[in-house]
């Protein structure tokens, strides 16, 4: 457990001196600041930085993740031809990997949200922003082990990013629309759970007031959602969201021929 | 120290190792040789563990290797091509490869980063180095622990003469000292005078494993270029 560790800090520490990184957070930082003092509103800027969050967030983690991995391939090698498991170099590299992405959110959405909400909104804001970035990085890590080719490995992850992004959001549209004349409540909670994006985004939306204008599904998402205990559903499912796609990259690495 | 029964790994359709069975011993120095995509690489990463063969047994100082690791302490491995995290500083490897192996007891063996005078770059990031020096580093690394078995993947490829005469003067030190240095290479004079056994691979299998003086008397060639050079004919024709 201690090598785990260990190498989980030297992983990061290389990580976050990467440009890439310095450029994500810094792109962040500079959004957060100008919406804030653009927008007389808190509340306004606040929701477009939601939108920005669940692009970039996603698009952003996914595709330095699998580089990461693919560029790390040699050195991972290295580290396995020393007295150390596959599980324990995996997990070294998926964690320092995502806490440095959860490092670039905080620092470049987190905190100047935090200057202007000190509510449960701010609080959801990051741990779903969190989560979502554990997420996203299982997923790339999941593509990339499954794929040997480099190429094909980023080629997944993108259109993953575009499946969850926005086809998937026609999809439940399409779906809501055809069978309009059921009850649909519960299929569209269900709905939601499938893809973390839409999950972070709907569950930061019910705790604005935009939520108003949503008619009765918004009003029962809003009672959902706005509780507590939508805060411990939406935090549970984005953890599976990782744990899932980590347990199969696992199963897959600990079999695979380097 | 090294011994290996019925070795058997495909990739899909190439067969890249067909019924291996070898033996290494200590106080040798094992050359591995064979044309490209003959299974060098793949015989060693299957010791390393980094390969899961199909079928087949390797058996490391008696033990059988299975899923555990921890026999992977008596091996030090240096790759053939070395990528190390671009900001890590050559200093910090070292660092890190000394706290995983923390449980290493006894003298770490520093020749070769006092030799390649590896302290004066020790703080700089790794993606400035050049290709030689970086093979510098991984030779160091590999003999760092005092290994019971050496494995050096086309040790001397990426080094200048100089560099690559410390590294053999370094290998030719510790072959008389109960240890097992197992090479691949190419470059076939390289090898002349440290070599004391060849093992043969072609397409898969074991063509030829003997001692060097079993290759010169079965040859009748004294220099081991050309010895090989011979086997290798006999082996096409």
């Amino acid at each position: 457990m201690t090598a785990m560790w260990t190498l989980t800090r030297y992983i990061f520490s290389d990580i976050i001196r990467n440009k890439v990184i310095v450029l994500y957070a810094g792109f962040q930082l500079l959004a957060a600041l100008l919406l804030f003092n653009l927008e007389e509103n808190p509340d306004k800027a606040l929701l477009s930085l939601l939108n920005i969050e669940l692009i970039v967030i996603p698009l952003i983690s996914m595709i330095f993740s699998t580089i990461h991995y693919y560029n790390s391939y040699e050195f991972i090698e290295m580290l396995l031809a020393q007295p150390l498991g596959r599980r324990q170099v995996f997990l070294s590299e998926f964690l320092a990997c995502a806490l440095s992405l959860v490092l670039a959110f905080v620092v470049g959405l987190g905190i100047p949200v935090l200057v202007h909400f000190q509510d449960l909104l701010a609080f959801n804001f990051l741990l779903t922003g969190t989560l979502l970035t554990f997420a996203c990085t299982a997923i790339a890590f999941c593509a990339a082990v499954l794929a040997r080719d480099k190429a094909r490995g980023i080629g997944i992850v993108l259109l993953l990013w575009f499946y969850f992004a926005l086809v998937y959001d026609g999809i439940v549209l399409m779906i809501l629309f055809t069978f309009s004349d059921y009850p649909l409540e519960r299929l569209t909670l269900l709905l939601t759970a499938l893809n973390p994006i839409d999950l972070t985004r709907v569950s930061m939306m019910l705790r604005m007031d935009v939520s108003a204008l949503m008619g009765y599904t918004g009003a029962l998402f809003k009672e959902f959602f706005g509780s507590y205990r939508g805060i411990l559903y939406t935090g549970g499912i984005l953890l599976l969201w990782t744990i899932l796609p980590l347990i199969m990259s696992l199963r897959i690495f600990r079999n695979k021929d380097l | 120290m090294i011994e290996t029964r019925g070795l058997t790994k495909s990739f899909k359709r190439l067969r890249a190792l067909q019924q291996v069975d070898l033996r290494m011993e200590e106080n040798q120095v094992v050359s591995l040789i064979g044309p490209n995509g003959s299974g060098k690489t793949t015989l060693i990463k299957c010791i390393l563990g980094l390969v899961r063969p199909d079928g087949g047994e390797i058996h490391i100082n008696g033990q059988p290797i299975g899923k555990d690791f921890h026999y992977r302490s008596t091996i030090g491995y240096m790759p053939q091509i070395g990528r190390y995290p671009d900001h890590m500083k050559v200093g910090q490897l070292f660092d890190l490869l000394r706290s995983l192996r923390a449980k290493h007891d006894g003298q770490t063996d520093e020749e070769l980063i006092a030799h390649y005078r590896l302290e004066r770059i020790y703080d700089q990031p790794m993606r400035t180095l050049s290709g030689g020096t970086r093979q510098k580093v991984s030779a160091a690394v590999a003999f760092l622990f005092n290994p019971e078995i050496y494995i050096l993947d086309e040790p001397t490829a990426g080094l200048d003469p100089l560099s690559s005469e410390i590294l053999k003067e370094k290998i030719r030190k510790i072959r008389d000292q109960r240890r097992l240095v197992v090479i691949t290479s190419h470059i076939l004079s390289d090898l002349d005078d440290l070599t004391t056994h060849i093992l043969y691979l072609q397409e898969g299998r074991v063509h030829y494993q003997a001692s060097m003086e079993e290759l010169r008397n079965f040859t009748g060639e004294q220099k081991f270029g050309k010895a090989i050079a011979s086997i290798m004919q006999q082996s096409n024709g």
